[in-house]
């Protein structure tokens, strides 16, 4: 057995199905021992896109998403979507070749110090010097990057080592990790401590992050919500903790969220913060949200509890187990009705008008329909750009999951990602939606769609601009428009005939309903365009 | 501003000392001084690292570094609890009029003369930041032609806070 094919082997004993990837020469041994196994390959058509893909599947899966790229340009196109993948806490195992052992460090032809690369954007890199040690490196790369705080791991693999012979192949059952142990049950004092602030409370309000996705604390959360009646609201990355139409759930927080949402914040007397970062997106003013309040901050990671905002009960530990405690530590009667009562009042007269011009489908109708018609488990995939705003502010969430990214705000995420997230669950509906700016940053993708029949669909929201950019120019420097204007695009329809993918156009909300129809209905790939208001603010 | 000296224990892979250094470097912090050796168990290292900032930031660097996957321990050295002890060799330019005066200040701080030239010697002291500094102050008079300051290295007092090592 040779190093490579070790490598098959951890991966397997992971359970890993699905690889996607760029291969060259110095991550070969790794390519032709694959073909020995039942893993998937899926050759992406390029290499940032393999992270993306690897992203979306794991936010199905639960688990680290898995991409294997060559060295050089391979592992530096990669950068960007593991800095992705760091910024959101999706755990990822990034395989990299590498040169020669013995030439590293001689500037030869595809050698880039990718393990230095990488440095801030990974939870952990190994630069594999031993054959011997590939069983250990990768049992503690997949326990690294799916524990804690979750994250990105790379592991970069010289092409000797992959060739070198392995005797005795044992895979560790157990990670034996010195230095790293992160924390996931919260201490019991401070615990008991919330409760008591719950108890005296008369606006409490939870604010959920990613991480409580990612610990899969959604049922918890819920359940300890609707116990003591305690209104949600949510920063972007934990959009879907609760179903949109739930009663408790105020929606988005932030500068592209809603005022309600925030106004609820602001005047709550216990915010519980939990599974976020305070980040300057969800909170551009930290000091308001420790005013006049008590701030809980529940987080995975010590070092988010106080970066940003001093909050007065901090509780490490992972979101699952805290909200278990909190429910079984708590059994007071706690009704606050009246809170409820004017955040509800808030949630009507606070909603955002719009005045969408009739020419063009609205994009904020548009998506609350095609979330209506969705699969109530579907996966709605938001690119990055005025088409995210709208799709955080008008999807509905119902028992799905809602992906994007968050942290980076990575134009071209949606497609790749959403390819991730349907071969990680093949039963469920995935869309993905982007701008034609957005798009055109992934659209070589729909070669991998095509070859390797991944049924997603495609919406482009297409005004022909950099909208967020434009917006931004509109406001900023009073219409001066620089570099945003998209023209020369390909025509959407010739592009879809050209990959033999089905496709459909909306030009206006006239025939919506039956487009959207005929297009959810298609079994395979399909890309639905649909013109927007190049001049439509968020 | 303020001053901490903070003990790291860590493990001994390639790579840790920069990610240590690049981890201050990208998130903004200052870092006035750093030094790392093995210790007696040869799987890990231990390191010094002298920083300034806020309360805020302080609290940050802590959190931060003990965040590192090979960081296996991060805490503070308060000065009243702890030795600090820096080494620094100093080139002082003394021709043969001048090189009993530097010979007894040595002497007065309990400093060692390790090297003489016709026209310079070097002095080898070792101190917690000041008394290096009062020695450099009373040098004042003398031509210092090149200093190098180790950083210091610490310890805390007594058995209570050792971290025994356990797998």
């Amino acid at each position: 057995m040779i190093g490579a094919d070790a490598i098959i082997k951890c991966l397997e004993a992971e359970g890993v199905e699905v690889v996607f990837g760029y291969p060259g020469v110095a991550i070969c041994p790794f390519y032709n021992s694959i073909l020995e196994s039942d893993i998937k390959t899926v050759l992406i058509r390029t290499e940032q896109n393999a992270a993306h893909a690897a992203s979306g599947m794991a936010r199905l899966t639960g688990k680290p998403g898995v991409c294997a790229v060559t060295s050089g340009p391979g592992a530096t196109n990669v950068i960007t979507g593991i800095a992705t993948a760091f910024a959101d806490s999706i755990p990822l195992v990034c395989i990299t070749g590498q040169v020669n052992s013995e030439l590293l460090g001689s500037d030869v032809f595809q050698e880039a110090d990718i393990t230095g690369a990488v440095e801030s954007f990974v939870k952990y890199s190994y630069l594999v010097k031993k054959v011997q040690d590939i069983p250990k490196i990768f049992k503690e790369a997949f326990y690294i990057a799916n524990s804690g705080r979750k994250g990105p791991v790379l592991i970069d693999i010289p092409i000797d080592i992959q060739n070198a012979t392995i005797n005795n192949f044992h895979y560790p059952e157990e990670v034996s990790l010195r230095t790293y142990k992160p924390t996931v049950k919260g201490n019991m004092v401070q615990i008991k401590k919330v409760v008591k602030e719950l108890e005296k409370a008369k606006r409490p309000i939870i604010c959920a992050g990613g991480g409580v996705l990612l610990s899969e604390a959604e049922k918890e959360l819920r359940a300890f919500a609707e116990a003591h009646k305690i209104p949600v609201v949510s920063t972007m990355m934990g959009i879907g903790v609760m179903p949109t139409k739930h009663p408790l759930y105020y929606g988005m927080v932030g500068n592209n969220g809603k005022a309600y949402a925030n106004r609820a914040m602001n005047e709550s007397d216990l915010l519980i913060m939990v599974g976020a970062r305070v980040a300057d997106r969800a909170i551009s003013q930290p000091d308001l949200i420790t005013q006049n309040k008590v701030l809980v901050h529940i987080d995975v990671d010590p070092a988010e509890i106080g970066k940003n905002a001093g909050p007065t009960i901090p509780l490490v530990g992972d979101a699952k187990h805290i909200f278990e405690d909190l429910l079984s530590a708590q059994d007071c009667e706690c009704e606050h009705e009246d809170w409820i009562k004017t955040l509800d009042e808030y949630r009507i007269s606070m909603e955002k008008k719009r005045t969408p011009n009739p020419a063009y489908v609205d994009p904020a109708a548009f998506i609350t329909r095609l979330s209506e018609k969705m699969q109530d488990n579907g996966v709605y995939v938001a690119d990055v750009g005025q088409n995210q705003i709208w799709s955080c502010g008008y999807h509905i969430v119902k028992d799905g999951k809602f992906l994007t990214s968050g942290g980076m705000g990575t134009m071209g995420y949606s497609i790749p990602a959403a390819m991730g997230a349907k071969l990680g669950d093949m039963s469920r509906q995935v869309i993905a939606v982007c701008g034609d700016g957005s798009f055109q940053m992934s659209m070589m993708e729909l070669a991998t769609i095509r070859q390797h029949n991944i049924p997603v669909k495609i919406i482009v929201l297409k005004n022909n601009y950099l909208g967020m950019v434009r917006q931004y120019q509109h406001f900023t420097y009073k219409d001066n428009y620089s570099v945003v204007d998209l023209s020369g695009s390909p025509d959407l329809e010739k592009l879809a005939s050209a990959y033999d993918l089905p496709f459909f156009r909306l030009n206006d909300m006239n025939n919506m309903e039956e487009v959207l129809d005929a297009f959810l209905k298609e079994d395979e790939s399909v890309l639905l365009e649909c013109l927007i208001d190049p001049m439509d603010l968020v | 501003m303020q001053k901490k000296v903070f003990q790291l224990l860590v493990d001994n892979t390639s790579g840790v000392l920069s990610r240590i250094s690049g981890l201050f470097s990208r998130r903004g912090y200052n870092i006035e001084s750093i030094t790392a050796g093995v210790t007696a168990d040869p799987r890990f290292h231990r390191i010094t690292i002298v920083a300034t900032g806020d309360d805020q930031i302080l609290e940050q660097i802590e959190k931060q570094v003990a965040k590192l996957v090979d960081i296996r321990d991060i805490r503070e050295l308060k000065p009243d609890e702890s030795v600090y002890r820096e080494l620094a060799l100093i080139k002082v330019k003394a021709a043969a009029s001048e090189r009993q005066g530097v010979i007894s200040l040595a002497g007065i701080f309990r400093a060692n003369i390790i090297d003489v030239a016709s026209d310079s010697l070097i002095v080898e002291m070792t101190g917690d930041q000041s008394k290096i500094d009062a020695f450099l102050s009373l040098l004042e008079g003398y031509e210092i032609l090149e200093l190098a300051r180790t950083g210091i290295a610490g310890l805390c007092r007594g058995s209570e806070n050792v971290i025994h090592i356990t797998e």
